[in-house]
């Protein structure tokens, strides 16, 4: 693939990288996102749909990070250390 | 013990017929990295939701948490910058995990080495005055003197779908500048890492906050 994106310089108007490639990506991408894998009616779902859902579920999925390391920091900062090895070796194995 | 984290899976995952068959060969105990009944849609899916793969995030995550409890006693535990210091200690967990494979992981841990050097130099490289090139996918060149940057995506000279690519590029880490094909694959793979890591980050919440509550035994 890195040989194709060397080869793929600046054109006018079509792009060297294939539509059909490109398509396969958006459709992996799809059945990735929940909302958009149970309703699947694939040719019904246009590729920037896909595409701003999956911005979408992404924005989602960092504030839910943000939330929970949040909780976590508070959490730990009330935790004990005996108790944090614990839980360390409880996951560790 | 360590079923705990994978029992908290939601069961929505199995509906789906390909992480029924990948989960099915986890139980037969096959490497993670070399199985795959489909095409390689199974690998990445077998990657980021095996049970071995959770496990081995979740240490690295506990042991990034107790060195970032450590730093914030002593300076001053405002819980934003706290916060921040989780965050920053999962994706660095996270970027571990992925083993270098993935261009977000290697821009996560780069960016870590980056700004200690930051601090000492001035910040270079940081909003350029933007030349759009009309049309083009211009994030295919790589040319290293002069940075093209799209600054704003005008809705008329580049098409819908190469525009909120080139937004979905900028949601992942380090792909900003990266072709079309570059920034779905990277997207992909982020967005199971990701999942991975909510889906760890509350297992392990819930538990000291199950902790927390109960009276420890000892």
């Amino acid at each position: 693939m890195s040989g194709r994106r060397s080869r793929s310089r600046q054109s006018s108007g079509t792009s060297r990288i294939s539509e059909d490639q490109v398509n396969d990506l958006i459709t992996r991408l799809q059945q990735l996102l929940p909302e958009l894998r149970d309703s699947r009616r694939s040719d019904k779902v246009s590729a920037a749909r896909v595409l701003q859902d999956t911005c979408n579920y992404i924005r989602n999925l960092h504030r839910e990070v943000d939330d929970l390391s949040e909780r976590l920091s508070e959490l730990l900062a009330n935790t004990d250390t005996a108790q944090a090895a614990l839980i360390r070796s409880l996951l560790s194995q | 013990m360590a079923s705990l984290i994978s029992d908290t899976e939601p069961p929505t995952h199995s509906n789906t017929v390909s992480t029924d068959l990948t989960r099915r060969k986890k139980r037969l105990s096959v490497p993670s990295s070399s199985s795959s009944v489909t095409t390689r849609d199974g690998d990445n899916h077998a990657r980021w939701r095996s049970e071995k793969q959770q496990r081995n995030y979740s240490s690295k995550l506990v042991q990034a948490l107790q060195q970032v409890r450590l730093t914030s006693s002593s300076s001053s535990p405002t819980p934003q910058k706290r916060g921040k210091a989780v965050r920053e200690a999962a994706d660095r967990a996270l970027a571990v995990s992925a083993r270098g494979r993935t261009l977000w992981s290697r821009a996560i841990l780069a960016n870590k080495i980056k700004l200690k050097f930051r601090k000492q130099k001035r910040p270079k490289q940081t909003a350029i005055p933007s030349l759009i090139t009309t049309g083009s996918i211009s994030g295919s060149r790589r040319s290293k003197k002069r940075r093209v940057s799209v600054m704003r995506l005008s809705k008329k000279s580049i098409p819908t779908v190469n525009r909120k690519v080139r937004v979905l590029g900028r949601l992942v880490p380090g792909c900003k500048k990266e072709s079309v094909p570059v920034i779905l694959e990277e997207a992909t793979d982020y967005i199971q890492a990701l999942e991975m890591q909510v889906r760890a980050m509350k297992s392990l919440a819930e538990l000291l906050s199950g902790s927390n509550s109960a009276s420890p035994p000892i």
